[in-house]
């Protein structure tokens, strides 16, 4: 395999020009197969327009578009013309168009791309911005015959693309990963998950987010795997559509956050299953929230009439500063669920065995390239059982967060990338208990409570500055609920209500995501740090404890 | 037949998990973040259940359905 990712697409598309390499579905049966020659015909148009507004090597070129060919092409395109892409999310039909212009100003001045592609009505939403900024805007061209650009080489160490998270915070934090980085991640998972040409790779997953942009696009398109596309906006909606193209196109591994399990498995009616076989799906790998091990009974449950193999079940821990995956479970024996006495691991955070304990589900071994080690505050190595950070060092981390090296400087310490997370190692396992960083993850999408804490201090009749965002299990779900505890002066409770609403949808229209628990309270309910803080995770134990008390 | 009173209490009671909030015909439902991504197929079940009627999957977005009036009116179509 050659080491860029320009190398690669030019390799395919000229040895196997016919070879499927991507199969795109859309509702009401509409799909379209892209061999490996379209998409290189279609990725050189791109690099050619790219070229001649001048976004050549090193430029930084955005791109932005829902589920579509030119998401694809526009992607390849910048690869090929030597230029650095980044996807990032486009607004949905709730979102505030002013505000999502806004984010991106931030975003535009601090890593100034050459080009944006996306579509005409968010063109309109940008178009200032790209004039102001001196960004090309790059529309797609119906029936394109504009001439081919020429494939530029580019260096292994060379910055392949950006990866970006949503929200004024995650923006800033823009994941610079290299050609060889990228290389090196894609051969390591490919080997833990036992990836061969016979497989078929299904998603519905985003590829503005790590886990559809590596797993879900990357590692079928230059592994020479098919692979079959859903658009998430449609997927959320009809759940079905993934076990109708798992069926139908022999799927064989699929990557989905935990929720995606509760999801499928409480909302797909079986009319919609009817004729469904999943009996070719080897790996259905749980990655990028909190495993639950509850999600992945009710999954295995609901669908073992339709062919369903328990021994399918996987799970992976992953982020984008490794690329992806750093560990892998799952695949050559079943998945371990450890049971441990949650009092021992709450209070003492040591991981003691106890037979009817709580059930913390593996998160498997580190990939073929990775190391990891469980770490105290102090960065000393923790034994076995023993809850710490969970730290990596591997051949295929970031570069760095681009133009930000003070965040990269953060996360670092002697080489070692410290993630943030929680967990216990047992052998060679890893099991992820928490997380020690402030981040909520909603169905698999990453939230900065910042963010949201700063959308609710602007909402009326809200205290300001007294105002904390946090994350609550949702086991229903099977994944974390959005909950603000906002204290107030009024005790009037139309006045209150009006107020939950206005946090509601401020939160709804800014970050596309939902407050589900909005809790106003009166003044001084709100727990301060030593240092005056308002603590997160003291308020966060407050508000549980009291929703207990209400629920007995 | 009142189809409004049943999908309101529906909402409120299931979605919202908050039964004295009351769901205006016109309030918009998608679009204002009041009903998220995660709820609009379980609206979807309950109608089809409820009514028997088929909706397709399409139609769930904040153009055909973002009302309890838009909702209604889809269902009557289905329903005649």
């Amino acid at each position: 395999m050659k080491w860029t990712l320009a190398e690669r697409v030019l390799e395919r598309g000229r040895i196997e020009p016919d070879r499927l390499a991507v199969r795109l579905l859309w509702s009401q049966q509409r799909e379209q197969a892209v061999s490996c020659g379209d998409l290189l015909e279609g990725a050189l148009r791109y690099a050619g327009r790219l070229q001649r507004v001048g976004a050549g090597p090193g430029a930084v070129v955005l791109i932005i578009h829902q589920h579509s060919l030119d998401l694809l092409y526009g992607f390849f395109g910048a690869v090929l013309a030597g230029a650095i892409p980044s996807l990032l999310p486009y607004p949905t039909e709730k979102l505030d168009t002013e505000r999502y212009r806004n984010s991106l100003e931030a975003l535009f001045q601090l890593i100034q791309p050459k080009a944006v592609i996306t579509y005409p009505a968010l063109a309109v939403v940008l178009k200032s911005l790209c004039e102001l900024e001196g960004v090309e805007v790059l529309l797609p061209q119906p029936d394109d015959h504009s001439p081919l650009g020429e494939a530029v080489s580019v260096a292994a160490q060379d910055i392949a693309l950006l990866q970006h998270s949503s929200g004024t915070t995650g923006l800033q934090k823009g994941v610079a990963l290299s050609h060889e980085a990228i290389y090196r991640q894609l051969e390591s998972c490919a080997e833990a998950i036992r990836l061969s040409r016979d497989d078929v790779i299904v998603s519905w997953l985003p590829l503005y987010h790590d886990m559809g942009l590596i797993a879900g696009f990357l590692l079928p398109i230059l592994k020479s795997i098919p692979l079959v596309l859903m658009s998430p906006l449609e997927w959320v909606r009809a759940p079905h559509m993934l076990l109708q193209a798992v069926s139908r196109f022999g799927g064989t591994v699929t990557w989905l956050p935990n929720f995606a399990y509760n999801f499928c498995a409480r909302k797909i009616s079986e009319a919609a299953l009817d004729g469904v076989d999943l009996s070719r799906w080897r790996a259905v790998i749980n990655c990028s929230e909190p495993v639950s091990a509850r999600s992945h009974e009710l999954f295995a449950h609901r669908f073992a009439p339709y062919g369903f193999r328990r021994a399918a079940l996987a799970a992976s821990y992953a982020m984008a500063e490794n690329v992806f995956a750093v560990t892998q479970g799952g695949i050559d024996e079943p998945l371990r669920v450890d049971s441990v006495d949650p009092r021992a691991l709450a209070v003492d955070g040591i991981a003691i065995p106890s037979a009817s304990g709580l059930a913390v589900a593996s998160s498997g071994r580190p990939v073929p390239n990775v190391e990891i080690k469980i770490v105290d505050a102090s960065g000393i190595q923790l034994p076995e059982r023993h809850i710490g950070e969970i730290a990596l060092l591997s051949d295929c981390m970031l570069t760095g967060y681009y133009k930000r090296s003070d965040l990269t400087a953060q996360v670092m310490r002697d080489g070692w990338y410290l993630t943030g997370d929680l967990g216990y190692v047992v052998g060679e396992e890893l099991f992820v208990t928490g997380r020690l960083k402030d981040l909520i993850i909603v169905g698999g999408r990453n939230l900065y409570p910042g963010d949201l804490e700063e959308i609710v201090n602007d909402v009326g009749g809200v205290h300001p500055g007294r105002v904390v965002v946090f994350g609550v299990p949702n086991v229903e779900l099977g994944t974390e609920d959005v909950a603000v505890v906002a204290e107030v002066e009024t005790d009037d409770a139309d006045e209150r209500r009006r107020i939950s609403e206005n946090i509601r949808s401020g939160i709804a229209r800014q970050t596309d995501c939902i407050a589900r628990h909005i809790h106003l309270v009166d003044s001084r309910w709100l727990i301060k740090t030593s240092s005056g803080k308002i603590s997160r995770h003291a308020n966060r134990e407050k508000f549980l404890r009291e929703r207990e008390l209400a629920t007995v | 037949m009142d189809l409004h009173g049943p999908i309101a209490d529906y909402i409120s009671a299931e979605i919202l998990k908050d039964k004295r909030r009351a769901i205006g015909p016109e309030e918009p439902l998608i679009s204002s973040g009041l009903i998220d991504s995660f709820s609009v197929v379980d609206l979807a079940l309950f109608v089809e259940s409820e009514f028997a009627v088929r909706i397709q999957d399409h139609e769930l977005n904040a153009e055909q359905i973002d009302t309890l009036d838009a909702l209604v009116k889809l269902i009557k179509t289905r329903l005649a």
